[in-house]
């Protein structure tokens, strides 16, 4: 196995560590973890929004102790906002200010002169890092999340195979930057689109679902440790009634943290009908998804 | 068999039923195993799925592959042996299958379905193929394991009783508790066909189970192919579909949004760079909208598929300027006022089957009289801008066509697509009349989601 930086030693140490953290992980996803450190192959996570994809990718971080990176993928990033770019206007400057001093020395030769500010312009100084860049430069240990890359544009796909294959970048001018020390890349996406064969074929693959019952209460008892047992509980068993349900966005881990805390806060001991009424929209975002829960429910026959 | 043998089938398995695995997928797989310990099959599960499954909807064809490569246990198990040997050699064998042994097993089944205990039940599936699945003595090619045997005999849907009434004198609701048991039944169903699966494998090689045994994943699954629980999954896949295309063609209006020059904000942006204009502005261009008109044939044969399409298209209304959609048997009838924004899925699938009394006058499937009496009806919804989409399997009982009807409908409209559920090698077979229909308005073959998701997508 490589020399560079072991991050788990065991699927169950990986298992343990996340858990130190906060973050519980199951079998699947903590030997999927432990893979993608031993194997440092970039790890794609896809799944409904809100289970805990981008947190696991903070919890790496904070169990190794890594610098976390974060590229947010949105509609129109390009290459300019993910990777380098030159500071043209710096360039600008200096270009003008060449020629000015090129006019004070008045007639050396045209050509030398230009030659001058054609090789300076193109260093070091004049380069901006962008998160890939900068994940891949990094000496300390490094922990680089690619947020929502379902949300980018194809173009911006090709752009992440060099990146995510050889982990290195490379820059016409300057040449191939190759990584001093291996990231741990985590990619996520929500699904809303198909990524190419080529990113999903470099990468591991994890999908992450609602959890079961016993996991979810884990979940939301470490989470929101002041609330009762068995509020939790019923809280639970509710949320995975609602799961069955037809909904348009079904609940997810998040909201049911957030509920757990909404019934803390509201001090409600006792998950009745009336409870779940008032606070369903904590849980449920569209009106057809409350219509539908109270209706099947039965919450106000 | 070797291990890399083993590896080499189970991959050619998983090619064999549809998933793209490449050779550098291969290796990883292999890279990760040498990583990983093998002493824990759920351990190992992870690792191959990790490497080999991109895609979410392959999942249930790998879990079933895996169990029949990798299987849990050979034959009865260790544990079966070892409870063979305290029984004592007199009966062991020989009384494994009478009524009163079935009786006893049926209450073991019962207890632990009432108890939830997962661990035993995988222990009585196995057991319960032992027993009462075996059909020794059948001809070489047969398997000689029966999972339909076994639940026929056991039944353990016939248990929902007792199971209820342990789950009620637990405290918990009535509904809540039918689900249960429910679940649970279905659960202990599937355990015993997979530990069939894995006996079957055993004695006539994997390979074998693996051609077989295996459901092709919802999204591939043919429309006219799906049983009630299949129709029920691929009802819940619609909505996750719609949203997945309406992302796709927004990005790509985005991309073609792009329009001509703007050649005054270009310039007065070039300002703060000294007149040199490093980044060009553009006008935005017009998005432009199809409007729909969706004729269905929702006779029995065609329902479902005609139900799907015209759910995804509502699910993608604001993708279109305007949609109307109208189903026939041998008679036309608006559904337009069905699809309510918001409406539950559910219910408008319901109200749909419904309606379909009005679009049949003697019900049987007659497109020519259809065609006509749309034209007398509905012509005006057909216009310059508006774009016809027919779905149906172009079955019309040997009746009159009417193409020139069909010819003056196409005609009217900006484009016109039919889209057919079959089969292309069944078309123009019995009464099918798809090339002669063909020939006037292009025909598409349209049989699982992945499909029509993909015609969908071309049409907004």
């Amino acid at each position: 196995m490589p020399s560079s930086p072991t991050w788990f030693a065991t699927p169950a140490d990986a298992a343990a560590r996340l858990a130190g953290a906060g973050y519980l992980a199951d079998g699947a996803t903590a030997t999927t973890a432990y893979l993608a450190g031993a194997l440092e192959k970039p790890l794609l996570v896809e799944g409904p929004a809100g289970v805990g994809k981008t947190e696991l990718a903070k919890a790496v971080a904070r169990v190794s102790g890594a610098e976390l990176v974060r590229l947010q993928c949105y509609e129109g990033l390009d290459e300019a906002r993910a990777l380098y770019e030159w500071n043209y206007k710096k360039q600008l400057l200096r270009i003008q200010s060449a020629s000015v001093s090129r006019e004070a020395t008045a007639t050396t030769t045209r050509a030398g002169a230009a030659e001058g500010w054609d090789e300076s312009i193109f260093t070091e100084e004049f380069l901006l890092t962008r998160p890939l860049l900068t994940a891949i430069r990094r000496e300390e240990p490094t922990v680089l999340l690619i947020d929502e890359v379902d949300k980018t544009d194809v173009e911006v796909e090709g752009l992440l195979l060099e990146v995510l294959s050889d982990f290195q970048v490379t820059i016409p001018e300057l040449g191939t930057v190759s990584a001093a020390r291996r990231p741990y890349v985590v990619l996520t996406s929500n699904a809303t689109r198909e990524l190419s064969e080529a990113v999903k074929r470099r990468c591991l693959y994890l999908h992450l679902d609602y959890p079961d019952a016993e996991r979810e209460r884990e979940i939301v008892t470490s989470q929101v440790p002041d609330l009762e047992e068995r509020v939790a509980a019923q809280l639970v068993a509710t949320i995975t009634r609602l799961r069955e349900l037809d909904l348009k966005k079904a609940p997810s881990i998040a909201e049911s943290v957030d509920w757990a805390r909404t019934l803390l806060a509201l001090e409600i001991g006792d998950l009745d009908d009336a409870a779940i009424t008032a606070t369903l929209g904590v849980v449920l975002k569209h009106a057809s998804d409350q219509a539908r829960a109270v209706k099947e429910l039965r919450l106000r026959a | 068999m070797s291990l890399v043998d083993r590896h080499i089938a189970f991959l050619e398995a998983l090619r064999g039923a549809g998933m793209s695995v490449s050779l550098a997928e291969d290796l990883d797989a292999i890279r990760a195993l040498r990583a990983l310990e093998w002493d824990d099959r759920a351990t190992v599960r992870a690792g191959y799925a990790a490497t080999l499954v991109k895609k979410q909807s392959q999942r249930p064809t790998f879990d079933a592959l895996f169990d029949v490569y990798f299987p849990r246990m050979v034959g009865d198990g260790a544990a079966a042996l070892a409870a063979q040997e305290s029984d004592g050699a007199g009966d062991a064998g020989a009384v494994r299958d009478n009524a009163e042994a079935l009786a006893a097993f049926r209450d073991q089944v019962a207890e632990a379905l009432a108890e939830g205990d997962e661990q035993a039940l995988v222990e009585l599936a196995a057991e319960m193929i032992a027993r009462f699945g075996a059909m020794p003595g059948r001809g070489p090619g047969l398997s000689s394991w029966s999972a339909y045997t076994a639940l026929q005999r056991v039944a353990p849907a016939e248990l929902t009783d007792r199971i209820l009434a342990a789950l009620l004198a637990e405290g918990r609701a009535e509904d809540q508790a039918r689900r249960e048991a429910a679940r649970r039944i279905g659960s202990f169903t599937a355990l015993v066909e997979g530990d069939a699966r894995r006996r079957i494998a055993e004695e006539k090689g994997p390979d074998h189970v693996a051609n077989v045994a295996v459901r092709p994943a919802i999204d591939r699954l043919d429309f006219t192919a799906a049983r009630k629980a299949d129709l029920e999954e691929m009802r819940r896949e619609i909505y996750p579909l719609a949203r997945r295309l309406a992302t796709r063609l927004t990005q790509e209006h985005h991309a073609r949004r792009r329009g001509p020059l703007d050649f005054r904000r270009t310039v007065r942006a070039s300002m703060s760079t000294g007149g040199v204009p490093l980044v060009t502005h553009h006008k935005p261009k017009r998005p432009h909208r199809t409007e729909l008109v969706v004729l269905c044939d929702v006779s029995g044969s065609v329902a479902n598929f005609a139900q799907f399409t015209l759910l995804l298209v509502y699910a993608l209304r604001d993708q279109f300027e305007k949609v109307r959609a109208f189903t026939f048997i041998d008679h036309v009838h608006e559904v337009t006022g069905y699809f309510t924004p918001g409406a539950d899925p559910g219910d408008v699938m319901a109200d749909l089957a419904a309606s379909t009394a009005y679009a049949a006058l003697w019900g049987r499937t007659n497109y020519g009289r259809a065609l006509v009496k749309f034209e007398e009806q509905y012509a005006d919804a057909l216009g310059p801008k508006s774009s016809l989409l027919i779905l149906g399997d172009a079955r019309s009982n040997y009746s009159d066509l009417h193409l020139d009807v069909l010819k003056r409908l196409a005609g009217s409209a900006r484009h016109a697509w039919w889209l057919n559920p079959e089969h292309r090698r069944h078309w123009d077979t019995g009464d099918s009349a798809a090339g002669r229909y063909g020939e006037v308005v292009p025909m598409v073959e349209c049989r699982n989601l992945t499909q029509l998701g993909e015609l969908v997508h071309d049409l907004a």
